[in-house]
């Protein structure tokens, strides 16, 4: 892997029990990442990727003020999330929990932690995402709703894994 | 679920913080078990029963080297960590790429708009 698509993939690491942390590179100066991260027209075009169709967008870019996101997968199930701004920095830091509004019944609810934070250099932009879960086992089942993506890409990942261990 | 026993698999033997960082230490090369023991500030015999839950699930190998046992990283054994992280990786990397054109577009409007000025 290249210097330059190295920036351009998406790195998620678990730094603790209850943690997911996500960084990723932009080719954009960190105010405009914040602004397609918290302008509902834009986060409606690039949130639900091509998962499926981005449904309803609401933000109230405040602290104290809620957030929800809807979106329609191709195979028609509706998935929802909501919550609310506790720190809001512009072009620099956003706090804000996550309530996932699908989890099964049988699954006691939560409310997760998510700290956005845009750092620019040189007019890029390093993100993080850090995802704070109350529990191991809510992380653990917020990772494996990513599973739904398949597995087609891990094998070449892992080589570079593997290649940067060695 | 209930958890299954520390050394069942490998996502049990790393889900202790001390393994995680002993992994941490040798993702950079071989090392000896003292070296170990001076870097996480912790007794020998601890350091060794954390290495041994290692060697039990493929974590770590071990050799001898005169009068020191030097621990190495089996990386392949930790596939199956990263195969349960990868396709949520794969999620954030397609949203990404939709975010970078979206992005695209800001700059060029951006720039448009300072050249009108």
């Amino acid at each position: 892997m290249t210097a330059a698509s190295e920036g351009k993939t998406a790195t998620v690491t678990l730094p603790s029990d209850r943690q997911i942390l996500i960084t990723r590179e932009f080719d954009a100066p960190a105010h405009l990442v914040f602004k397609a991260f918290t302008t509902p027209e834009l986060v409606g075009r690039w949130w639900s990727a091509d998962m499926g169709e981005t449904t309803l967008v609401a933000i109230d870019l405040r602290v104290g003020g809620a957030w929800r996101y809807v979106m329609v997968t191709h195979d028609g199930v509706e998935v929802a999330f909501h919550g609310e701004y506790l720190e809001v920095v512009p072009n620099e830091r956003l706090v804000s929990t996550e309530v996932y509004e699908n989890l099964p019944p049988d699954v006691p609810q939560e409310t997760a932690v998510n700290t956005a934070t845009f750092t620019e250099e040189n007019g890029r932009t390093i993100l993080t995402i850090l995802v704070t879960h109350s529990t191991r086992e809510h992380r653990d089942g917020h990772l494996k709703s990513g599973m739904e993506g398949g597995l087609q890409k891990a094998l070449h990942l892992l080589e570079s894994v593997a290649r940067g261990l060695a | 679920m209930a958890r299954a026993a520390t050394t069942s698999d490998v996502f049990n033997a790393l889900a202790e913080p001390k393994r995680r960082q002993l992994v941490d230490l040798l993702a950079s090369g071989e090392r000896s078990v003292t070296d170990l023991v001076r870097l996480l500030e912790l007794t020998q015999p601890a350091v060794s029963k954390h290495l041994r839950v290692l060697r039990d699930v493929g974590i770590v190998h071990v050799r001898d080297d005169g009068r020191q046992r030097l621990y190495r990283l089996d990386p392949l054994s930790l596939r199956p960590i990263h195969d349960w992280v990868a396709p949520y990786q794969h999620l954030w990397n397609r949203r990404f790429e939709a975010l970078d054109n979206v992005l695209d577009e800001l700059q060029r409007q951006e720039e448009r708009d300072d050249g009108s000025e």
